[in-house]
């Protein structure tokens, strides 16, 4: 029985890990380890195309979470003191949010927006008082935010409310018997429990947005996020520079699960 | 009373708005488009028609493709993953459970595309098979076969499915082991008996959630299965992205979103009538 788990972690992380060792080789070939050397590092960092969808993805992952976060804490928030059609409304939303297909919901997204700005567009142009430099709505950051934060959202607000399903009532409405503001409640009691649920919502978020190819691959439109730049550059061919990016990628998203976790955890011992 | 209602109005206005405009009305607009025609230069062209539908034929081999894959993969999956959570929940010392458990976790929360890429790079020429061939085995071909999808799939989903099989095996009452065997059952009798039976809505919540994920599956049959092992995922995104005949596109997605409800309907039908109610999973 031990021997067989060990077999399947050997499955889960060799690959993972022959991706790492091989970023670090010297030479070019895949198959032999030809010394110790971070020149594929470099060459990656110091390819344009590379730096520039990283700093995409990276723009668009922090301002995804944000928000997302943001309104996705509001939500749950708010939806405990919610029952009848609107809670089902809200429920069912985000299942649906969780369980579309991320390919489903690029597509959507895709031909929504493009239609959408196809219409507007020349509507912009007609009402724009200059004969020229009419805005041109187009896909780009704009999609990538609103496509990502919207699965991202659903996280946040499920993260959450669990975190609030564990959280003491009575505590609240002492808050509010000793004469404390709704919003003073919220800052002293309220946060402070929910705190660990919002930080790992928002941390989840991120390495989401983060990782995602397929959504972004529909939406991106003139922008290229990492995921989308390591797709086709793996259609091109498997190269050193590919395993340096993926480790970075890698290293990334386990740089925030472990903190997620880390802080899930201490919240559940301290609440 | 009246403020507290306006707060909470407030409070879930943004959502609301979010959820409305890039997943409601995105979805609304696919199932309208599957009823169109396509525009002279791709696109779309507002009519009211079934010739998409009936056309998905033309597709056939991707419906196939997936229809037998994603089964597969979703038994091959459970049959490694079932052990694993067994070990999990029942045998791994408590010290260790949530380190284990967590290591399984982690990579389903990692890039796919970067772990579907490391098996290009295992399976591929100068991977595996260089490997088997040095030790004089002959040569064999693992990349871009069916084989090396459901490697990839199998790879990509495991986290997926221990971690229900591991709530339900943890939450089992352990007291009903001990009584099995008092009474008298060899281990494998309990394990038939007990285990196994009390076990099942974690098995049906893994397989479902496994299943839908798969057949909405893209980059994994496009990075292992070099086109020769195609997906409706793959069939969809050469209609949007290449192709450009969004209405048939439309309808292939619509199609695809009913088989997955068809699933979710199946399965909220077993797991209600096999007692236990239906176990919120959460992947964290």
């Amino acid at each position: 029985m031990r021997i067989y788990a060990l077999a399947v972690y050997l499955f889960l992380y060799i690959p993972i890990g022959v991706i790492a060792l091989f970023s670090f080789n010297a030479g070019r070939h895949a198959a032999q380890f030809q010394g110790f050397s971070a020149q594929w590092y470099g060459k990656a960092l110091s390819n344009p195309f590379v730096v520039d969808a990283f700093q995409t993805s990276l723009i668009v992952a922090l301002t995804s979470a944000v928000l997302a976060t943001l309104f996705g804490t509001m939500a749950a928030m708010a939806l405990q003191s919610v029952k009848g059609r609107l809670r089902v409304a809200f429920d069912a939303l985000i299942y649906i949010a969780v369980m579309v297909p991320g390919i489903v919901i690029g597509i959507a997204t895709l031909i929504a927006l493009v239609t959408l700005f196809d219409w507007l567009n020349p509507l912009l142009a007609a009402v724009w008082p200059l004969a020229e430099g009419a805005p041109q709505l187009s896909l780009g950051y704009g999609s990538l935010i609103a496509a990502h934060g919207l699965f991202a959202m659903a996280l946040v607000i499920i993260i959450v409310r669990a975190r609030m399903a564990g959280m003491d009532r009575s505590l609240v409405e002492a808050s509010a018997d000793l004469g404390a503001t709704p919003w003073g409640t919220f800052r002293q009691v309220t946060l402070p429990q929910i705190f660990p649920g919002i930080l790992a919502g928002f941390l989840l978020a991120f390495t989401f947005s983060f990782d995602d190819f397929i959504i972004a691959f529909f939406v991106a439109g003139s922008q290229t996020t990492l995921p989308v730049y390591v797709f086709s550059s793996i259609r091109r061919g498997v190269t050193p520079e590919i395993n340096a990016i993926g480790t970075m990628v890698l290293a990334v998203s386990l740089l925030m699960l472990v903190t997620a976790q880390a802080i899930l955890q201490r919240g559940r011992k301290a609440g | 009373m009246q403020r507290q209602g306006l707060r909470t109005w407030l409070f879930l206005a943004p959502a609301g708005a979010w959820f409305l405009c890039m997943l409601v009305l995105p979805l609304i607009v696919v199932f309208v488009f599957a009823f169109g025609e396509r525009g002279a230069a791709g696109g779309y062209v507002p009519a009211f028609t079934f010739e998409n539908f009936a056309n998905l034929g033309a597709r056939w081999t991707a419906f196939q493709n997936t229809m037998i894959l994603a089964p597969v993969g979703t038994l091959a999956c459970l049959l490694i993953a079932y052990p694993l959570a067994y070990f999990l929940a029942l045998r791994a010392s408590v010290r260790w459970r949530t380190l284990l458990l967590i290591l399984v976790i982690v990579p389903f929360w990692t890039s796919i595309l970067i772990r579907s890429y490391a098996w290009i790079y295992l399976l591929g020429g100068q991977g595996i098979p260089s490997l088997v061939k040095a030790m004089g085995l002959g040569s064999i071909r693992l990349i871009n076969t069916p084989f090396s999808v459901l490697v990839g799939i199998v790879y990509g989903y495991l986290p997926l499915m221990v971690f229900p099989i591991y709530v339900a095996l943890e939450r089992l009452d352990k007291r009903l082991l001990e009584a099995s065997s008092d009474l008298g059952s060899p281990p494998w009798r309990s394990f038939l008996q007990v285990t196994l039976p009390l076990s099942m809505p974690g098995v049906a919540t893994g397989c479902m959630l496994v299943f839908i994920l798969l057949m909405g599956e893209f980059l994994i049959p496009a990075l292992l299965g070099g086109g020769k092992v195609f997906f409706i995922g793959n069939a969809l995104v050469d209609l949007f992205l290449q192709s450009r005949n969004w209405p048939f596109g439309a309808a292939v997605a619509v199609a695809l979103v009913l088989v997955m409800l068809v699933t979710v309907a199946a399965y909220l039908r077993f797991t209600r009538r096999w007692a236990g109610g239906r176990d919120d999973v959460s992947l964290m």
